[in-house]
């Protein structure tokens, strides 16, 4: 052994006499300095970089599916450290606004449905319910009921599209086949009220377009009774999923404080503890004889965001069942001649019904002067709908606040400083449609 | 929202404070609306923002409309929520239109940005420019934002007409080659 390290000796020296002695670092040394290093966590943003570390600009979007739409984000780099973000957005402007100003009222519906496609019944009764206050006219009741039951259903849907799509954004494939047959059976309920599966264009001003049809209840009796087991299953799911919950737990954590300051509303801002629900707050429609609760989380991270959108969807079904046990007799549409359409029975027999029904297809009903901003829970916060009349049949300007709109402000507090791959996270459990961001 | 006379205290401690600052007050449809001198706007909100016993914080929509042949032709709205209360509260400015007088010369209206009162009003202040061609001083960062960067004309104006685009296709490459750029 003494002789070994003789020779050691002996060899070392004759090297760096020969001057052959490489500058080689102790592994060790530079293992023990990488893990100090990601001991330090996410670089400081704001802060002072050297010049000789390289940063990288990439360009993600429009056209990338993990951008759940065509979104573009332009992302600064340090490796894989996401030290900048800018989402640039109008890719599909397609100027449903300014169309609107052109159609008369009854036909501005479909067009409103089509901004954010995935809660079209919300987009419906915020655009509705904005022109029924601006007339002053109150709906029936069992409208009231059917409206509900209908924007819960399309918050079942909303949501189960946005659980299948964020796992896939995670690698879990099987899950959107799950969502998806659920969404399904979402989706043959709405066709069969509305004869459509997407933008039913169901609610009328006034109440809804029709009666729901025989067996409806029945079905959406089946449909409320199996969904929360469903709901245990995706829970089971993903709830002890250990790849689900690294990947959640702990990332995209934006403050309540800085949410509120930035207008976010919905899951996302309940998610980081505030219980602000508009149903709750403003109890339109038949919210107020409803029973149900606003789930919070405590964190904000994404896991919070997924429990909570998850919580809420056993709550829409709780209001579903309520509103169908409670589920009031009458008319379906307010009884206003000037603004409702004439039953079709009557066309054949009353000419005034005929009258109404002429002016009410060529011209539409008129809106007195007015203007006003009403908005609504929506599936990913507060939906509003402005409306300027001017006193003729058609409005002189609407306008939707759509949250994904003011909740992509909020993307940037919660990426930066994180990885690439949380940030498709992220985006994933921030949930926009652009088709509702660029209208 | 507040009721008549409610309003009415707002407007006058407004008044108050910041003389000549809130001109009219309405209340329509459940509605409360402050129309506001688009010269003291922030002035209005910070004070609705930070006074105790108003503590309007959220704004949950800003948005412009286009009241053409009024004059001042245009208005932007703030929507406030103050949320311990469940109080909203439409505060608006009017904003006259320079261009009015001299045809279409490139003046655009001009208010203070809010984004430092309520960052949200951020993206919405871009959507107001870029549709209306309201120019809001102060902002950050007051680029178009939904149109085409170097998009001319305010689409959303009412004297802006639709079907004014041209809508192209790969096969008008023939007649016009390299459209795209």
């Amino acid at each position: 052994m003494a002789g070994d390290a003789l020779r050691d000796e002996q060899y070392d020296r004759l090297l760096t006499e020969r001057g052959m002695r490489a500058e080689v670092e102790d592994p060790m040394a530079a293992l023990v300095r990488a893990g100090a290093e990601i001991e330090q966590g996410p670089p400081d943003v704001e802060g002072d970089l050297e010049p000789e570390q390289e940063l990288m600009t990439i360009n993600m979007g429009p056209h990338h599916p993990a951008t759940h739409g065509v979104l573009r984000l332009i992302v600064t780099l340090r490796g894989e450290q996401v030290l900048d973000l800018k989402p640039v957005v109008g890719y599909v402007h397609t100027g449903i606004e300014k169309n609107c100003e052109t159609k008369s009222y009854w036909k501005v519906i479909p067009y409103v449905e089509r901004m954010d496609y995935l809660a079209y019944f919300f987009n419906m009764e915020a655009f509705c319910g904005c022109v029924e206050r601006l007339l002053e006219i109150e709906i029936p009741e069992r409208a009231k009921y059917l409206r509900v039951i209908h924007m819960e259903l399309n918050r079942l849907h909303s949501h189960l599209v946005w659980l299948g799509t964020s796992c896939i954004d995670l690698g879990a494939i099987s899950m959107f086949w799950y969502c998806f047959r659920e969404r399904d059976a979402v989706l043959d309920l709405f066709e069969m009220s509305s004869g459509q599966r997407m933008h039913t264009r169901y609610f009328q001003v006034g109440g809804v377009a029709e009666d729901i049809p025989v067996g409806f209840e029945r079905k959406l009796r089946e449909f409320i009774e199996l969904m929360p087991s469903r709901l245990d299953q995706y829970e089971a799911l993903l709830d002890r999923n250990e790849i689900f919950l690294r990947r959640t737990k702990d990332v995209g954590i934006v403050s309540r404080e800085r949410l509120l300051e930035l207008g976010v509303t919905g899951p996302l801002l309940r998610a980081a503890g505030e219980p602000w629900d508009l149903r709750k707050a403003d109890s339109y429609l038949a919210y107020g004889d409803f029973d149900f609760k606003i789930p919070v989380g405590t964190v904000g991270d994404n896991y919070d965001r997924y429990r909570v959108r998850l919580a809420e969807m056993r709550e829409s079904v709780r209001i579903i069942e309520q509103a169908l046990d409670g589920l009031p007799t009458g008319p379906w549409i307010a009884d206003e001649r000037k603004v409702v359409l004439p039953p079709r029975e009557e066309l054949a027999t009353s000419m005034e019904a005929l009258i109404h029904h002429f002016k009410l297809v060529t011209e539409g009903f008129r809106v007195p002067p007015g203007e006003l901003y009403y908005s609504i829970e929506g599936p990913r916060g507060e939906l509003g709908c402005f409306v300027v009349a001017d006193g003729s049949a058609k409005p002189a300007r609407v306008h939707v606040r759509d949250p994904s709109f003011a909740n992509l402000q909020a993307f940037r507090d919660m990426a930066v400083g994180g990885y690439v791959a949380d940030l498709i996270t992220s985006l994933a459990m921030l949930d926009p449609i652009l088709g509702g961001i660029d209208r | 929202m507040p009721d008549a006379p409610g309003l009415e205290l707002i407007a006058q401690e407004i008044n108050d404070s910041h003389p000549g600052a809130v001109t009219e007050t309405a209340l329509e449809h459940g509605r409360a609306t402050l129309v506001v001198n688009p010269g003291k706007v922030t002035d209005v909100l910070r004070w609705l923002r930070d006074t105790e016993e108003q503590r309007y914080t959220f704004m949950s929509s800003l948005h412009a409309a286009d009241y053409l042949p009024a004059t001042p032709r245009f208005a932007v709205h703030y929507e406030l929520i103050s949320r311990e209360r469940m109080e909203r509260l439409n505060v608006k400015a009017l904003v006259a239109d320079p261009a009015a007088g001299n045809g279409a010369g490139g003046e655009l209206p001009e208010i203070d940005s809010c984004v430092e009162l309520y960052p949200t009003a951020d993206f919405q202040e871009r959507e107001a420019y870029d549709m209306f061609g309201i120019r809001f001083r102060g902002h950050p960062d007051l680029r178009r934002i939904l149109m085409p960067e170097d998009y001319e004309g305010w689409p959303q104006r009412r004297d802006f007409p639709v079907g004014g685009e041209e809508v192209l296709f790969t096969h008008n490459e023939i007649d016009t080659p390299r459209w795209f750029e």
